[in-house]
């Protein structure tokens, strides 16, 4: 048997983000407490004040403050950091749009927790969902190992010259935040020698001065850069794959490409999920395999860009798709759902269901993913809302 | 290569002078250097440098840095006439 | 899988002793998750934590519903939380507390040691906030075999913030002093 603590540590979701980035060698931290991202900051403001990291943390009054003393920092030509969740994400909003426009390669981790009101500190993905058209790369933890090494995988792609877009990777509230689990630290020289330096062609200089961001009509080439914006995005899926490959050799690690696909080669019904709710559907596609059905699971690692192809490759055959939702949107099916069907849309035909659960906090146990395979086998089409109004 | 919101075109190619109706004139020999008109410019169109050759109220005001116009930048707005505690300053219609 | 949920008060540390009993059984080879119930958290407050332990990675990240032990580290919570909700029929109860009446939940086996006492000799809290986290995973040793003492008074050597010595004597004293149904 594989010896599990020879090389891990038991650590909370929030302790593999610091660490992370910690390892990334960051040099300006900015960020503002909310629960359930609280202890990340904690975590880094302690690195910083014993000397562990060599690093500047710049206090802020807020989320929108948080974000923007990050942009100028990473324009400076210094690798940065910020974390946020919720309200706190909501809040950045516009400076979201600020960072990918300024081509910023930031790396920002989000907690993921539920937008009131009523007020409610725990699992949703909402709020990031929310920001899926802000122009960052979104990556979906399942796991700690994933918090911390996305991190790093993170700039390594943000950083890249042909993208240069900032890259947002999420954590579920409390489920992997404050859930402690074994965790295998990456070697300090081998993350070194993976990233190296921040090395930005238009770095704020004052022997050199520059407009950043200034007015630009509408004969200007306003319109070019968001299409550049929009070309890298789309052309950061091939990157994506090979930087995956790239890290998993260099830490022996074992990320999965864009998607993951989870007993899927001869699936009948399968669902596709994101994030930690993962860990629990893979437990029930275990556990129906052991009882005849042919199930499977899609699990997304990114969602932005969207892995639309190789979702199609992986659903052909299928009798039944299930896109699960750990968010909300209103007066229309949700996001997933819409990107996932417009993805398969004149190439695959499989009936295609969409399930919301989870919101607010509320558990997902086997018995919800179970009902959701009983409910893809017996009908098609439609959404359902799982485990609501019932006690 | 990404195209970045970034531009290096130094301050000169924005000519902003035909954007204004009157100029300030700074009459020298009321200015006591104060810069309250550098401080209130809304263009930065004001620079601060010692001039002894300008006139001034007295000798002693010759030795400290003297507002000059940038013409190529201001639009005219008359925020410096406005605020000069000495009158030193006159808004003279362009031709 | 083994699963145990912890029922403690805010500030008796509960969640603490979910992350040590999860490092003993790390220490020993095992794959482990602990994790709180993360209500709005306050001394006092009833609090729930839960680890798992297993040979093979965990994917199961639900709450724990049907835990093979309870571990109560103040006996006043059974008055106002159904504590032994869901345990299995085999399954243990851990109890700060002497031993007395308890005919509803003799189907388990149980477990008790007078934590309080234990926590307040080694001088961990005070009398009106005993942190009894340390001396009740003794007890937990003492019933079940899933995690050996020694493993847990090295992961509380390793995880208590100050008092170590304290604590690691209040993980043997426990041990030593729990009584059997």
């Amino acid at each position: 048997m594989e010896s599990i603590q020879a090389s891990r540590r038991i650590m909370t979701g929030n302790e593999a983000v610091a660490t992370g980035v910690k390892l990334s060698r960051v040099k300006v931290i900015s960020a503002y407490p909310i629960t359930p991202q609280t202890t990340i900051v904690e975590e880094l403001a302690e690195m910083v004040a014993n000397g562990e990291l060599d690093s500047k943390f710049i206090e802020v009054e807020s989320e929108h403050s948080a974000l923007a003393s990050v942009i100028a920092s990473e324009l400076s030509g210094a690798r940065s950091f910020t974390a946020s969740s919720s309200h706190g994400i909501l809040y950045m909003h516009e400076n979201l749009h600020w960072a990918s426009g300024m081509r910023a390669p930031l790396v920002m981790s989000v907690v993921n927790r539920a937008i009131g009101p009523p007020w409610n500190i725990w699992s949703e993905q909402t709020d990031t969902f929310n920001q899926r058209d802000t122009g960052w790369l979104q990556i979906y933890c399942e796991s700690n190992q994933e918090a911390m090494d996305s991190v790093l995988l993170g700039y390594k792609i943000a950083e890249n010259k042909s993208i240069l877009l900032p890259v947002m990777n999420m954590l579920d509230a409390f489920t992997l935040s404050h859930t402690s689990e074994p965790v295998e630290i990456r070697s300090e020289r081998t993350a070194y020698d993976y990233l190296g330096d921040l090395d930005l062609d238009f770095k704020l200089d004052f022997k050199n001065p520059g407009g950043y961001g200034s007015l630009l009509g509408p004969d200007g080439p306003f319109m070019e850069m968001k299409k550049d914006m929009r070309d890298s995005m789309y052309n950061s899926i091939k990157l994506i794959k090979r930087e995956i490959s790239n890290f998993n050799d260099q830490f022996e690690a074992n990320l999965p490409g864009l998607t993951e696909n989870f007993m899927m080669e001869d699936a009948d019904y399968a669902l596709i999920t994101t994030g930690a709710i993962s860990s629990t559907a893979k437990y029930t596609v275990r556990k129906l395999r052991a009882q005849g059905l042919k199930t499977g699971l899609i699990r997304l690692f990114f969602y932005r860009p969207f892995p639309g192809d190789d979702i199609l490759k992986a659903v052909r055959g299928l009798k039944g798709l299930g896109v699960v939702e750990r968010n909300v949107s209103y007066g229309q099916r949700g996001p997933t759902y819409e990107d996932v069907v417009s993805s398969l849309y004149g190439k695959a035909d499989v009936p295609v269901r969409n399930y919301v659960v989870g919101l607010g906090g509320r558990d997902i146990r086997v018995k919800d993913y179970e009902k959701m395979f009983e409910n893809l086998v017996e009908t098609d089409g439609g959404m359902e809302w799982i485990n609501v109004g019932v006690t | 290569m990404v195209i970045v919101p970034v531009a290096y075109l130094p301050t000169s190619s924005k000519e902003l002078s035909s954007w204004r109706t009157s100029r300030p004139v700074i009459d020298y020999s009321k200015c006591t250097r104060c810069a309250i008109c550098w401080k209130f410019c809304p263009d930065v169109a004001i620079d601060l440098s010692p001039d002894p050759s300008l006139s001034a109220p007295n000798d002693r005001f010759k030795a400290l840095e003297a507002p000059r116009i940038d013409y190529d930048h201001c639009k005219g707005c008359g925020i410096c006439a406005e605020e000069c505690p000495f009158d030193a300053i006159a808004m003279v219609e362009e031709e | 899988m083994y699963e145990i949920r912890f029922h403690g008060r805010g500030g008796q540390g509960a969640v603490t002793a979910s992350k040590i009993l999860a490092m003993a059984a790390f220490l020993e080879n095992k794959w482990v998750t602990s994790f709180p119930f993360f209500g709005t958290e306050r001394r006092g407050a009833p609090v729930t934590a839960f680890t798992r332990i297993d040979d093979q990675k965990i994917e199961l990240r639900s709450q724990i519903y049907e835990p093979d032990a309870i571990i109560v580290l103040d006996r006043s919570l059974m008055k106002i939380v159904n504590v032994t909700e869901g345990l299995k029929s085999d399954g243990i109860l851990v109890v700060n507390g002497k031993s007395g009446n308890l005919a509803e939940t003799s189907r388990y086996r149980i477990g008790f040691v007078d934590a309080t006492s234990i926590a307040l000799r080694n001088g961990l809290g005070d009398p009106s906030h005993p942190i009894v986290n340390t001396a009740i995973l003794g007890a937990f040793a003492k019933v079940s075999n899933i995690v050996s003492i020694e493993s847990i008074k090295t992961a509380t050597a390793e995880m208590a913030p100050s008092r170590k010595k304290e604590n690691v004597n209040a993980v043997q004293e426990a041990y030593e002093e729990t009584e059997l149904n």
